[in-house]
């Protein structure tokens, strides 16, 4: 088997097996209606992290995307509720928003050569504040096109629904997957991951690429704050506090190498199913309380990191030989 | 002196923010720079900025020294929590004051080790490395205090956290002979010219027989002891510990105040007194906002535009386009941040 297969078969083998476990315990864990749930409740957090997954494999970081998902529940909340425009031009108009801020992110990175890290924070503060300044109270979203967007779903054999939104997370992973490997712009994001020197001496456009992975990060944070407005029907500032954390652990359990230019989006979507799977075990067992989710996802954390230095160290010799 | 002609060079820019923000508070706001003594002890808002950023200033000190290595630890906040919870559970199990504080700080010390172990020995990115604490570390410290916020009545850890000492605060205190002491420590031997060149080049430092992971343990170390301290002064002020809200995204802050000090974020040449003035300024915007007046909400998009202003001024490229400005024989490394 390739080498570079190793931490996505690593993360998928986990996934299956503490599912088989947690099967084991709880055989209600197996039913359509846990799972369509597992995707609905996750359908957020797997937009934001498919867009982390193209900013990593890059070689970077955003650190806005928590913040961005806040700012268009607020954004979208007080636009439908103070207004009088229709929810899809609202999505046109946010959408149009957070892809230019993340454009902006990546420009700023790019030209002025700053570290991704800080110029992300800044964007954080940003666009938290700006949900701030739109309004600090939560607000509900009592348009009747939202109930219509809600009532959507696709029954699944047993009882369980396939929502709006779940299916959404599915179809962004799929084109994200698209994107990555049968494009030339997922090619050049590999290539920027692999080193922005040798990416330019091999002709890739260093600056449009980078401000398109920043400007896709921002597209899929905003796309994942409607998905997140849609969930809770409100939008808060003070929401998705910590969400670009959440994404980046999704990531690296899926097994994207940090430094960037080697790892999978599909591995991305499994990450997140483990970190769904621990919350829902936690929820069955009952018992447990909600602080060993993180520290769960802490270790696993560990683990992952700890294989990818594994993998690494391993495939050095090799390489030398060639 | 020379030597006292760079300091003053070197600070120029912190501390002309720091006059200019305090002069705009106090014509928007009248009282500001009044200072009382009530109670042998000295009130005013100048003190309260000081006594209200202690937690950043001291993670601030932690992060200079981490940052100069390029490394960065987002675990601090999350070791405040775990801190401010060990040494919460400790006292209400009828533990002494001594025994508290040395085993708060040991767990600090502790969690720094665990990050230094990861970046030097494991060879683990350092945002990587310090990302599992941070997501780990509330969990941690939940688990201590039980998802409950831990309160206490020990009059001594009260103490720190409210009491006086010759007219000052105590947390102004603390943040101030901590601050000397590392600092001496790190300009009075050859620790912080090491620990620059390790920022600079980490292979070359290592080649020329520097010992490279000692050295960075020992940064971890210090940011882990420095977030143990914030962690009980922050228990201490509201006699309580609180899992979820202890540090919270104030690791963000003191790599703010860092990179306001005018620290680079790509390691090598620091200044702590920079950074302790820069988490001073942080904090008299956060005051300068409340007390004029201002909605709060202002805050995050204010802190927003000063690192983007700093950003630009720090960017290699705005630098060589604007080098006829500096030093000459600057312009040729771009690179080198203390041009200024």
């Amino acid at each position: 088997m390739k080498q570079k297969y190793l931490p996505l078969t690593a993360t998928i083998l986990i996934f299956v097996l503490s599912y088989a476990l947690c099967a084991a315990q709880y055989p209600n864990i197996l039913s359509t209606r846990v799972i369509g749930n597992l995707l609905t409740d996750n359908a957020f957090l797997g937009i934001a992290a498919v867009g982390m997954t193209f900013v990593i494999l890059s070689g970077g970081i955003d650190l806005s995307i928590g913040a961005v998902i806040a700012f268009a529940g607020v954004f979208l909340a007080v636009v439908l509720e103070h207004g009088s425009m229709h929810p899809l031009v609202a999505f046109a108009l946010l959408l149009t928003i957070t892809t230019l801020f993340g454009a902006l992110m990546g420009a700023i990175i790019h030209y002025l050569e700053m570290p991704a890290f800080i110029v992300t924070l800044a964007g954080m503060f940003l666009a938290r504040g700006m949900a701030f300044v739109l309004s600090i109270d939560s607000i509900p979203i009592k348009h009747p096109f939202y109930g219509t967007l809600k009532s959507l779903y696709y029954k699944l054999p047993g009882g369980g629904r396939i929502t709006l939104i779940g299916g959404l997370m599915l179809l962004v992973f799929a084109i994200g997957i698209l994107i990555a490997h049968r494009t030339r712009f997922g090619t050049n994001i590999y290539a920027l991951g692999g080193g922005t020197a040798t990416a330019k001496l091999m002709g890739v456009p260093v600056a449009a690429t980078t401000v398109r992975i920043y400007a896709l990060s921002g597209l899929l944070a905003g796309l994942s704050g409607i998905v997140f407005s849609l969930y809770t029907s409100a939008g808060y500032s003070l929401a998705a506090v910590g969400v670009e954390l959440d994404a980046i652990t999704a990531v690296v359990i899926g097994g994207t190498l940090l430094t960037g230019g080697s790892g999978f989006v599909a591995g991305t979507l499994v990450g997140i199913l483990i970190q769904g799977l621990i919350q829902t075990y936690i929820t069955f067992d009952g018992t447990l309380s909600s602080w060993w989710t993180k520290i769960l996802i802490g270790l696993l954390l560990f683990a992952f990191i700890l294989l990818q230095k594994g993998i690494i160290h391993l495939s050095r010799p090799e390489r030398q030989r060639a | 002196m020379p030597i006292m002609r760079n300091y003053a060079g070197r600070l120029l820019p912190q501390c002309i923010a720091l006059v200019i923000i305090v002069i705009a508070i106090s014509i928007v706001f009248p009282g500001f720079l009044n200072l009382q003594i009530q109670n042998g002890r000295l009130y005013g808002s100048l003190i309260d900025i000081l006594n209200r950023g202690a937690p950043v200033v001291l993670l601030a000190i932690g992060m200079t020294v981490v940052i100069a290595t390029k490394g960065i630890d987002l675990s601090v906040g999350a070791v405040m929590a775990i801190c401010g919870a060990v040494a919460a559970s400790l006292i209400t199990s009828g533990h002494s004051l001594a025994e508290t504080l040395l085993a708060t700080l040991a767990i600090g010390i502790l969690c720094g080790i665990w990050n230094g172990v990861l970046v030097a020995f494991l060879d683990i990115q350092p945002i990587i490395a310090t990302l599992v604490l941070m997501v780990a570390g509330r969990g941690i410290a939940q688990l201590i205090t039980e998802g409950t916020i831990l309160t206490f009545n020990e009059p001594g850890l009260i103490f720190i956290g409210s009491g006086s000492f010759i007219g000052l605060p105590m947390p102004i205190v603390i943040w101030l002979v901590f601050g000397l002491l590392v600092a001496v420590l790190v300009r009075r031997t050859a620790l912080g010219m090491l620990i620059e060149a390790i920022g600079i080049n980490r292979q070359a430092s290592t080649l020329s027989g520097v010992l490279t992971p000692v050295l960075l343990v020992a940064a971890y170390v210090l940011s882990g002891l420095c977030a143990a301290i914030a962690g009980i002064i922050a228990a201490a002020d509201i006699r309580g510990a609180d899992a979820n809200n202890a540090g919270l995204w104030l690791e963000l802050d003191a790599i703010l105040a860092v990179v306001v000090g005018g620290t680079s974020l790509l390691g090598g040449r620091f200044s702590i007194a920079a950074s302790v003035l820069g988490a001073i300024i942080i904090q008299a915007i956060n005051t300068g906002i409340l007390l004029s007046g201002f909605p709060p909400e202002f805050n995050l998009i204010i802190k927003a535009a000063i690192i983007i202003f700093i950003l630009v001024l720090q960017s290699p490229r705005f630098r060589t386009a604007f080098s006829f400005l500096s030093i000459p024989g600057a312009a040729g490394k771009p690179t080198e941040r203390e041009a200024k």
